[in-house]
């Protein structure tokens, strides 16, 4: 009877495994390879790898990801803790709110940031710093966050009571338990700033440049494809060593704190947090509000005084889209709804055959993390080239869409759902199955119920990012078929105070259905948690 | 809270299902496959589809550079049926690429010789327009400082740290500009003699949004601070028709003699699902109706002679008579060659 349920457990697991590896085989390593193959036609690209212009943007992008991560953690870490310990009145919306940034295209934040340095630091490093953390504290504060709410604050009370300073217990305590949720934090910033695009091009200027922007330039201007596949190659390797790095990190469990359940794990703040509240939500909303602010006010101010004129034209033709621009807003919504959908199968059976592996099933790990380190434009080409005949004519059908935001999905789901699978104490599986339980049985009664929040997070985090997903959005989409990124940046490309202005009252609203979006999740989960 | 997350779950459902409705594929469909700036006005469309009983639909792969690589990649079996925007400066880079088959509409009778550079038809004009140095005239106005009349102004007292230039390695309206420099100072040294002494009076861009949009001072959005800028002689009829209010002079002047030609071509994709309705479209950009509506929707000029232009570019953004120019011959022999240059003159 035991026998023949781990020889059913296996199989399941062996299941999930090659379900979501067919998927990202097809619609990841196949298009990628196309490429590879079309670029590098059978030679080794040693010369492009060896020289001194690929060393030097090599050494930028490590190290500016290096710095913005540590700068991503530094900023992130107060915030995650008071969203998730402390309680206090708008919670759920800061909770909501951090993630906008995050879902902004890039050119929108660059031209926020522009707008608010001084003259001296219109281009160069310091502003590619600064975006940097602007966009990544969404993924530290909802990474780490997330988990920390879940951990029972009682172990915290004992270490006080026991006379632990507030410095042991952050060091002792909060840190090695927090240890596998802040190696996911860092790994995903880590990668989005190593392959950054949008904030280095326009920010950093023709004389910073990525892997990336490199790899964009030399695949779509100078059209010298064997150059662009070497690099490509070059950051995918790169990307992998990190993945597997942090993903040993992350397995290497710290202290494994007890899950609280449905205690609530947040409490009222002393006089001394409320202080400390006060300044990281003060620190916050400069750091935030004020470039958010920014595009809020340019959205209302038109020329003729401050009117709804920009957001009345969301409705009208216009000769910059080939649609009424609110119908990016439906587009947006169906892309993003089927490429969380499909996120979350694809990373829940990731994660589930990664959790069973026996050795953390580090393969697989760095697989699904893959396409975060992969040049969308090079991707995009994949697809272009890659889906072009039958069987595979897929290159213009609108799921196509779901699926590349998916890719990028992902990844996050599955670094959001194994710490909290991990978690899980061992134990309670074996005492159910030692009560008798069937393995379906354990699985809905206790692995369900305790992943229900971060099932949570990762559905609105997942919605967020296919939401603002641009790269390889803007590649696929047919043009009367706009997601709300995209038609933003249709905008952005013409002159004139109309055009501007549309876009700024597109961005509204993209700030506005992330923030609805994220928040439903989370009030979904917390409900359904709480049954 | 609760009503307003109900609400917004069932909008999410509603969205999803009407987008999964209209995403049927239509049949007897023409797809064009252009740049980012191609726009076409809807009462057009329309009279493209109930003349030729066809559904446009229109696949934009980036700006004109990425637009016509990403044709190269998908040479023989293309992303659609007709591609309209490659420029003069890429003409050489299509042809050479084998990408479109010969087509020559009736309508090409009626275009000025001078636009028509490809003469095996392959590839016919359909508008032109100028890159020329645009300046903010309320910034001079303010500073009394007369604005620049030609690239040697530039380099006067006075003009330092005033321009903004796009990265002619990245941008097709920075390709332009350089090629001008080539064209008015000439073949030889001359020209990488001018960019070097302004190298650290120019900021550089790799975009045109960038540099018009966020470091331009005479832009609508007035988020920069610089007053010239490389970008469209058009520039001043776009700024008046989108101000949003009539404004009686255009915030923005154009530097006339610093104008460099460009043209636009359409061809009929070679390996195209429905090349017949491919020719119709490239026959139908011709027409009077699609000329006419050029100015408005992309902020070039027509080609075809005695089309009409709109009081807003007859009052504000009369075409460039003589712009300057090289041969398709001349920039294919020298564009890359000229970019690294350049790249080691201001950027190294």
């Amino acid at each position: 009877m035991a026998l023949s349920h781990k020889v059913l457990g296996r199989l399941l697991r062996g299941a999930a495994a090659a379900a979501a590896l067919a998927f990202l085989g097809l619609f990841f390593a196949y298009p990628l390879v196309t490429i590879l193959k079309r670029g590098l036609g059978g030679s080794v690209p040693t010369d492009v790898w060896l020289d001194g212009g690929t060393r030097q943007i090599a050494w930028f992008t490590l190290w500016q990801a290096t710095v913005s991560t540590v700068l991503t953690l530094v900023a992130g870490l107060p915030l995650a803790w008071v969203t998730a310990r402390l309680s206090f009145r708008g919670r759920g919306l800061v909770r909501a709110l951090v993630v906008v940034p995050f879902v902004l295209p890039t050119v929108v934040v660059a031209t926020a940031f522009l707008a608010l340095l001084p003259s001296s630091l219109q281009q160069g490093v310091v502003p590619i710093l600064l975006a940097h953390v602007f966009f990544n504290v969404a993924v530290v504060v909802r990474v780490v966050g997330g988990y920390w709410s879940r951990l029972d604050p009682r172990l915290w009370d004992a270490a006080a009571t026991l006379g632990a300073t507030p410095v042991q217990r952050f060091r002792r305590l909060t840190l090695p338990a927090l240890r596998p949720a802040l190696a996911a934090a860092s790994a995903l910033t880590f990668l989005f700033c190593f392959t950054s695009f949008g904030v280095v091009v326009i920010l950093g200027g023709p004389r910073y440049a990525t892997l990336e922007v490199d790899i964009y330039n030399l695949a779509t201007q100078s059209f010298d494809l064997r150059a662009a596949a070497a690099l490509s190659l070059l950051q995918l390797a790169a990307v992998a060593v990190i993945v597997v790095v942090s993903s040993i990190l992350e397995g290497r469990a710290g202290t494994r704190i007890p899950i609280a359940g449905d205690l609530a794990t947040a409490r009222r703040p002393t006089r001394h947090e409320r202080l400390a509240l006060a300044a990281i939500l003060g620190g916050a909303s400069l750091l935030f509000g004020l470039p958010l602010a920014a595009l809020v006010r340019e959205s209302f101010a038109t020329p003729t005084g401050v009117d709804l004129t920009f957001y009345r034209a969301l409705w009208q033709e216009t000769p910059t889209l080939l649609v009424p621009p609110w119908r990016a807003i439906e587009y947006s919504l169906l892309y993003a709804t089927g490429a969380t959908a499909i996120a979350i199968v694809v990373g829940g059976l990731a994660t589930v055959a990664i959790a069973a592996g026996r050795r953390g099933g580090g393969w697989l790990d760095t697989i699904v993390m893959l396409p975060l380190g992969a040049s969308a434009v090079m991707l995009g080409y994949g697809f272009v080239i890659g889906f072009d005949a039958p069987p595979l004519d897929f290159r213009d059908t609108w799921w196509i869409i779901p699926v590349v935001q998916s890719l990028v999905a992902a990844p996050f789901v599955v670094r959001i759902l194994l710490p909290a699978l991990r978690a899980i104490d061992p134990r309670l599986r074996e005492a159910a199955e030692v009560l008798g339980a069937p393995p379906g049985r354990v699985v809905r009664e206790i692995d369900f119920p305790l992943l229900l929040r971060p099932l949570g997070v990762a559905t609105g985090l997942a919605f967020a990012i296919s939401l603002g997903e641009f790269g390889a959005t803007v590649f696929l989409a047919r043009s009367d078929r706009p997601t709300l990124p995209v038609a933003i940046y249709r905008f952005l490309e013409r002159p004139g105070a109309t055009n501007q202005g549309t876009a700024a009252a597109l961005c509204v609203v993209l700030m506005a259905v992330t923030a609805l979006s994220v928040a439903t999740a989370d009030r979904l989960t917390a409900r359904a948690g709480r049954l | 809270m609760r009503a307003v997350v109900a609400a917004f779950a069932a909008l999410v459902v509603c969205a999803s299902a009407a987008g999964a409705a209209d995403a049927s594929r239509a049949s007897n469909t023409v797809v064009l496959v252009t740049h980012d700036s191609f726009a076409i006005s809807k009462p057009v469309e329309s009279a493209f589809e109930r003349q030729t009983g066809l559904t446009l639909r229109v696949l934009q792969t980036g700006d004109a550079g990425e637009a016509l690589n990403r044709a190269l990649l998908t040479a023989g079996h293309p992303e659609g049926d007709a591609f309209f925007g490659v420029d003069n400066n890429l003409l050489s880079r299509a042809l050479g690429g084998n990408l479109f088959v010969p087509y020559a509409p009736p309508a090409l009778a009626r275009v000025d010789p001078v636009y028509d550079l490809d003469r095996s038809h392959r590839l016919v004009p359909i508008d032109h327009g100028d890159v020329c140095l645009v300046y903010d005239r309320a910034w001079f106005a303010k500073h009394e400082l007369p604005p620049p009349r030609g690239f040697e102004d530039l380099i006067r007292k006075g003009y330092a740290k005033l321009t903004v230039v796009e990265n002619p390695a990245t941008s097709t309206p920075g390709l332009a500009f350089m090629l001008a420099t080539v064209a008015h100072f000439g073949p030889g040294n001359a020209p990488w003699t001018f960019w070097s002494e302004i190298r650290n009076q120019v900021l550089v861009t790799d975009s045109w949004d960038d540099a018009y949009d966020n470091r331009f001072s005479g832009s609508s959005s007035h988020k920069g601070t610089r007053p010239i800028v490389v970008s469209y002689s058009t520039d001043p009829a776009a700024e008046v028709y989108f101000a949003g209010k009539p404004l009686p002079r255009s915030p923005v002047g154009v530097v006339r003699n610093t104008c460099f030609g460009q043209v636009e071509f359409a061809g009929v994709l070679r390996g195209a699902k429905n090349p017949d309705g491919a020719r119709k479209l490239v026959a139908f950009m011709l027409s009077q109706q699609f000329q006419a509506g050029i100015p408005l929707t992309m902020f070039v000029y027509p080609v075809r002679e005695k089309t009409p232009l709109p009081a807003v570019f007859r009052k504000f953004a009369l075409p460039v008579a003589h712009p300057l120019e090289l041969s398709p011959a001349t920039i294919a022999a020298n564009r890359d060659a000229w970019i690294r240059t350049w790249t080691d003159a201001v950027l190294h």
